[in-house]
């Protein structure tokens, strides 16, 4: 039986900046909480397929798994949560930045 | 100190030109990310986790005052006033944008510095002992042997696209504090009935599939080292996996063909790549000794040093772990080091880099090295001007006592940085550092090498730690493994893996059980936790990390 789908971002490094972004309905951003969240397989797909031609804007587009929260997306794996919140040896960097 | 050559200048000048260049196209669209990343991976620029990351060579981790400072000025100007220095001797700016990169190279390539080779399926930055030119213990210096060696693998276009990275280590002493049996090539100096040679040793390296390097030939002619590096270079990169990147390193290939049939397939080659050198690499060799001369060492009373002994504890604890004896009895060798207890192990701030350019300046002949182990050293320094220097670095942050103690740790950048990690390094660094720190036991315990890898590519050389970490994704957690026994001098050894891995929470309270045990059975205080092991083996180590298992067994 195949796996259900599970809520996914599309997420990418930045092209020029090399941070982390998440793609929204209609651009990207750099905090998840205002990522847009897919639910649905075949639109995952197609918005995957969207960002990936962005070559001029973004790198290496994928799907992250998320969990929705008080109706905002969160990360279910440490690596997307040290993408989303930064390095956690001592706060500094993008992520700081924006808080 | 090499200085650069007209050529020198004018190919690095190009290289960069044609990066910016590179960069441009990426940026207007003209190249995809696919045709842009081997071009950005040649001169070290990847893209980590959070952000693009700039690898810059420091060619056998040598440096002056003037390239320390231009790394200070890049952090600043670039970067977020850091910059992480690494184990292979080298420094990563960590937060990069891609529009500035090719103006960081310009900069760099003012004081004769570059990031070519950094990355990529080539020969990399070749590494020594970080205290070569300065040691008691020293055959000769062997930075003019790895300056040759970067000059004849830069750009060398059989070995552009190998099968996968390469790596050499040289040293110039029999204590091998340069790794050299974990690299796919390591130079040992050697000397026989007074001539002097080279023992070479393939396909050693850490990694998923660890190996011990074999010597291939235990005398080399100094004449015949670029020869017959070039054949062994060109036997791999023939005979090489190139269907499995796992399997494509020559440690794979030594242990798949057997050492016998690489040094008969080395041999033969050697034959046809002696004819190619006509000797102009050994004229060449002769004229970069002639940039590694010794400084003129002066001569002053060394009574200050020794009063300050006298008078200062905390500079006696110092001395007695950061100053290390040097060739000349009134100089020493200095290492100041970059893991204060709860800092990132290898980091330095701007200021802190200026700091250590001013000191090298004044007093140490301008001379500094970084070490594979994450720390930089004033290789020449007089002994009069240790409480000064003492003193300064003090004011930093940068006189923590701690070289070869528990707290010295290598670590790599980890799921902090690194797009490949599985898991973080640097935090459980911190965390061991701390709680050792708190308890102030680290000088009762003596010498310790933990060593940790956020993933098996062993950047942090966890293999050959006496306590290695190693960090993975198990099932959506981090969990770390641990090897005991590991060692990276010419004694080197693969660690023994203890058992099931730890939780990231589990793996203080287990390192301290086994520093525990260690204490309990070591002879005496001159035992030092290495060789305790070697006599105990790993038996009385498992029994206080899985207590469960023992109660099982009985």
């Amino acid at each position: 039986m195949p796996k259900a789908f599970t809520p996914k971002v599309v997420t990418a490094n930045h092209l020029l900046a090399g941070d982390v972004i998440y793609q929204t309905a209609d651009g990207w951003t750099r905090k998840l909480e205002e990522a847009e969240v897919l639910t649905d397989e075949a639109d995952a797909d197609l918005r995957l397929i969207e960002a990936s031609q962005q070559v001029d804007e973004v790198v290496g587009a994928y799907l992250a798994d998320v969990a929705v929260e008080d109706g905002k997306p969160v990360p279910t794996h440490f690596r997307e949560e040290f993408r989303a919140k930064g390095p956690s040896n001592y706060a500094h960097g993008k992520q700081v930045e924006l808080q | 100190m090499y200085s650069y050559s007209e050529f020198d200048t004018a190919f690095l000048a190009e290289r960069n030109r044609q990066f910016r260049a590179q960069v441009e196209r990426r940026i207007s669209g003209a190249l995809t990310e696919d045709e842009f990343k081997p071009l950005r991976l040649m001169n070290g620029l990847y893209l980590q986790l959070h952000a693009y990351m700039l690898r810059v060579a420091i060619p056998y981790g040598t440096l002056s005052s003037a390239k320390m400072r231009k790394l200070a000025d890049i952090a600043e100007r670039w970067d977020k006033g850091y910059g992480h220095f690494t184990t292979r001797q080298n420094i990563q700016y960590n937060w990069p944008e891609l529009k500035d990169v090719p103006d960081m190279l310009d900069a760099l390539a003012e004081v004769g510095m570059h990031a070519i080779q950094t990355s990529g399926n080539t020969i990399r930055n070749v590494t020594a002992d970080h205290f070569a030119g300065a040691a008691a213990d020293e055959i000769a210096d062997p930075r003019p042997v790895a300056e040759l060696l970067r000059q004849w693998s830069t750009d060398h276009p059989e070995f552009q696209f190998m099968p996968r990275k390469f790596k050499i280590a040289i040293t110039g002493s029999p204590n091998d504090r340069a790794v050299t049996k974990a690299h796919d090539i390591g130079i040992r100096m050697v000397e026989h009935d007074g001539a002097r040679g080279y023992e070479i040793i393939v396909g050693g390296g850490l990694g998923r599939t660890p190996m011990i390097g074999k010597v291939i030939n235990d005398f080399l002619p100094e004449a015949d080292l670029l020869p017959y590096l070039e054949a062994i270079v060109s036997v791999w990169n023939q005979i090489g996996r190139r269907d499995n990147k796992y399997k494509a390193r020559i440690k794979i290939t030594v242990h798949e063909h057997g050492i016998d049939e690489i040094r008969r397939l080395v041999e033969e080659r050697f034959v046809e790549t002696r004819k190619t050198f006509s000797g102009v690499d050994q004229q060449m060799l002769r004229e970069i000794e002639g940039h590694f001369a010794p400084p003129a060492f002066v001569e002053a009373d060394t009574a200050p040093y020794t009063r300050a002994l006298e008078t200062y504890p905390a500079f006696r604890a110092w001395s007695d772990t950061n100053v290390t004896p040097h060739r000349d009895a009134d100089h020493a060798i200095v290492t100041i080091s970059l893991k204060k207890h709860g800092a990132t192990p290898g980091d330095a701030s701007a200021a802190q880099m200026r700091l250590i350019a001013n000191l090298a300046e004044t007093y140490g002949y301008d001379e500094i090295r970084i070490s594979h182990e994450q720390n930089v050293i004033l290789p020449h320094v007089h002994k009069a001007s240790l409480p000064s220097i003492y003193s300064a670095l003090k004011a930093e942050g940068l006189a923590t006592a701690n070289i070869g103690l528990i707290s010295d740790i290598i670590a790599c950048p980890g799921m902090d940085y690194c797009a490949l990690a599985t898991a973080r390094s640097i935090p459980i660094a911190q965390e061991i550092a701390t709680a050792f720190d708190d308890l102030k036991r680290e000088h009762d315990i003596g010498q310790l090498k933990i060593k940790i890898s956020g993933c098996i590519n062993a950047c942090g050389h966890h293999h050959v730690g006496h306590i290695g970490i190693l960090g993975l994704d198990r099932a959506g957690v981090e969990n770390y493994q641990i090897t005991l026994g590991g060692d990276h001098t010419e004694q080197a050894k693969v660690g023994d893996r203890v058992g099931p891995g730890f939780s990231a929470d589990e793996v203080v309270p287990a390192v301290e059980r086994i520093v525990d045990t260690y204490l309990e059975l070591r002879s005496d205080e001159d035992e030092a936790f290495i060789d305790t092991y070697r006599r105990t083996g790993l038996t009385p180590f498992k029994a206080a990390l899985y207590p469960e298992t023992k109660v099982a067994a009985e």
